[in-house]
């Protein structure tokens, strides 16, 4: 038996991004995952949800959790991503700089989810959206 | 659940069962059964909420009185730097020291002595390889056990440093021994609280064996008594008690233990809300540049604990005031002393009451059931079932303690009663025409 979370971002509200990864966080913590565990679901969803409402205009994020594992995929509908190695390189950016004035867009974002994750997958279509699928595997 | 000790307790007279401390407890660590507010042991952090909000004064908190200095043969009172706040045209601290000291004791030995010495190792401890960024304050007995139920993950961010209250009593027992040659047991030390966690961390102390305080005394108990000794002090001089400076006295209000740390990198965050978020912050290693984190459950810091005479914002003015002229401290850890002792004696350790099962399967299966049952509910919050919130209901049930119709909407929606099926609440009523 496994659990299904599904959240909308709102892409206008900059005060609200952090609401469903903070809401997959305690789910996971109720549900007595290992505290590693929830720590980096809770850093990398938080880094995908932000880059949905800086660059995508929200989207949506569904996880699925099990024993064996999480599986969480954030779905944007944004601009795309054109150069996806040059995306995931620490420090690259392409945040506007009222982002940037609030001390997002330090360009740690898809290298941090990479990191925090235990798998990436990124698919990424200029000017139609991506999606990210990320797996967690829980670590005692 | 019942090896808790907790300060707060329930005056059943006087609690009408209404739903006022249900819903601001930080833990959601209460629940109305039979009319009244009940504590559930293991989720309670003694922070006071529930003692501030309740407005029938039903919540209260155990603590001593005066009467149980004649236990001991000699006495002495540590009061909270907070004491220092609640009154009104003092200039010295002094006056207010000699007053307490005349209310029965026969010495007065003040936390803001202690305090500075903590602050001075504090200082060394954030310059040594064993501090983990950022480093969290243990000096609020609520905040430590928040981070033992709710954050056990975070413990080794926590300082392992006896509060000032303790290095205080541990002194003035010191003091008490060498001046009068009697034997710890004669010896009694009642520090002056503004809160009630910190008589809990009296009676059951976390990370010592046991507590070097005897008793607690409630500001707002002793404050009537002070008010009058200080009066009659007006035509002679106090005696000379105070040795604290600036910093010590700073430990009342919010940013004052930080302050003394003399850095920049440091978060001071006070009120138990703006704790759990900063708390949160940290888990996310969203504060990783940040050397010191200072929390304090009450609003203002210990100005603000539920056992104060003052309002807490005038508190802090004053506090203001007195510091003026004052030294930066007045107390310092000797040269080459051992501060071992200054040290916790063990751990902080965690127990995780937020996760309904240990075996993740079962915990999944309780939470879907849960999922189900919430959806089957009014989501009102209105509390009429003794929960704070629907979806506490839906988690109560799937733990065994509640029952779906213990919601009445869910209670009507059970009953064949066809009369009251069409009969709806005004929340749920379509205005009239």
């Amino acid at each position: 038996m496994g659990i299904k979370l599904k959240y909308e971002v709102d892409g206008e509200d900059f005060t609200r991004a952090g609401e469903a990864s903070g809401d997959i966080k305690k789910t996971l913590k109720k549900l007595g995952f290992p505290p590693e565990t929830v720590r980096n679901v809770a850093i990398a969803v938080y880094e995908g949800e932000i880059n949905m409402v800086i660059h995508a205009n929200g989207g949506e994020i569904t996880a699925d959790l099990s024993e064996d594992g999480i599986t969480v995929v954030l779905a944007d509908k944004g601009p795309g991503i054109p150069d996806i190695g040059m995306a995931m390189k620490e420090g690259y950016s392409t945040a506007p700089d009222n982002v940037r004035a609030l001390g997002f867009g330090a360009g740690m974002g898809l290298p941090n989810i990479k990191k925090y994750s235990d798998g990436m997958e990124i698919d990424s279509v200029v000017g139609e959206g991506t999606t990210i699928k990320l797996k967690f595997l829980p670590k005692q | 659940m019942s090896s808790f000790f907790h300060s707060v307790r329930l005056d059943e007279e006087k609690c009408t069962g209404c739903t006022t401390c249900i819903k601001r407890c930080p833990t959601g660590a209460i629940r109305v059964r039979n009319g009244k507010a009940h504590i559930l042991s293991g989720r309670c952090t003694d922070c006071g909420e529930c003692i501030r909000v309740c407005q029938h004064h039903a919540k209260y908190s155990e603590r001593d009185d005066l009467s149980r200095l004649s236990e001991f043969k000699y006495n002495v009172a540590v009061p909270a730097p907070t004491l220092y706040g609640q009154f009104s045209n003092i200039e010295d601290t002094d006056y207010i020291l000699t007053a307490l000291k005349r209310c029965g004791f026969d010495d007065v030995f003040e936390v803001a002595g202690g305090a500075e010495r903590v602050s001075e190792l504090t200082r060394e401890f954030m310059a040594s390889d064993k501090a983990v960024r950022p480093v969290i304050s243990s000096a609020c007995p609520a905040v430590c056990r928040l981070i033992r139920v709710a954050f056990p993950q975070l413990i080794p961010h926590v300082i392992p440093l006896n509060s000032p209250m303790e290095e205080t009593g541990r002194l003035a027992r010191e003091r008490a021994r060498k001046v009068t040659g009697l034997a710890d047991e004669d010896i009694g030390v009642f520090f002056i609280t503004p809160c009630p966690a910190k008589i809990t961390a009296i009676k059951q102390p976390i990370c010592l064996e046991k507590s070097y305080i005897s008793g607690a005394i409630a500001i707002k108990d002793i404050y009537p008594a002070l008010l009058k000794n200080i009066k009659a002090l007006k035509n002679e001089s106090p005696e000379s008690l105070k040795s604290a400076g600036l910093i010590g006295i700073s430990w009342a209000t919010s940013g004052g233990e930080s302050a003394a740390l003399l850095r920049d990198s440091y978060l001071a965050a006070d009120g138990i809300e703006n704790v759990i978020k900063v708390l949160e912050e940290i888990d996310n290693e969203k504060l990783n540049n940040i050397d010191f984190v200072e929390l304090n459950a009450c609003t203002g810091g210990c100005v603000g604990g539920s056992l104060t005479a003052e309002n807490p914002f005038v508190a802090k003015a004053r506090l203001q005031q007195l510091r003026r002229g004052m030294p930066v401290s007045g107390s310092h850890i000797g040269e080459g002393e051992n501060v071992d002792d200054m040290y916790w004696q063990r751990p902080l350790t965690g127990y995780d009451i937020m996760r309904l099962s240990d075996d993740i399967s079962e915990a999944m299966s309780m939470m879907n059931r849960m999922e189900e049952i919430r959806a089957k509910l009014p989501g009102l919050d209105c509390g009429t079932c003794g929960a704070p919130s629907c979806a506490a209901l839906a988690e109560d049930i799937v733990r065994g303690f509640a029952k779906e119709t213990d919601c009445i909407f869910r209670l009507r929606d059970q009953l064949d009663a066809p009369l009251f099926k069409d009969i709806f609440p005004a929340p749920f009523r379509k205005p009239e025409k």
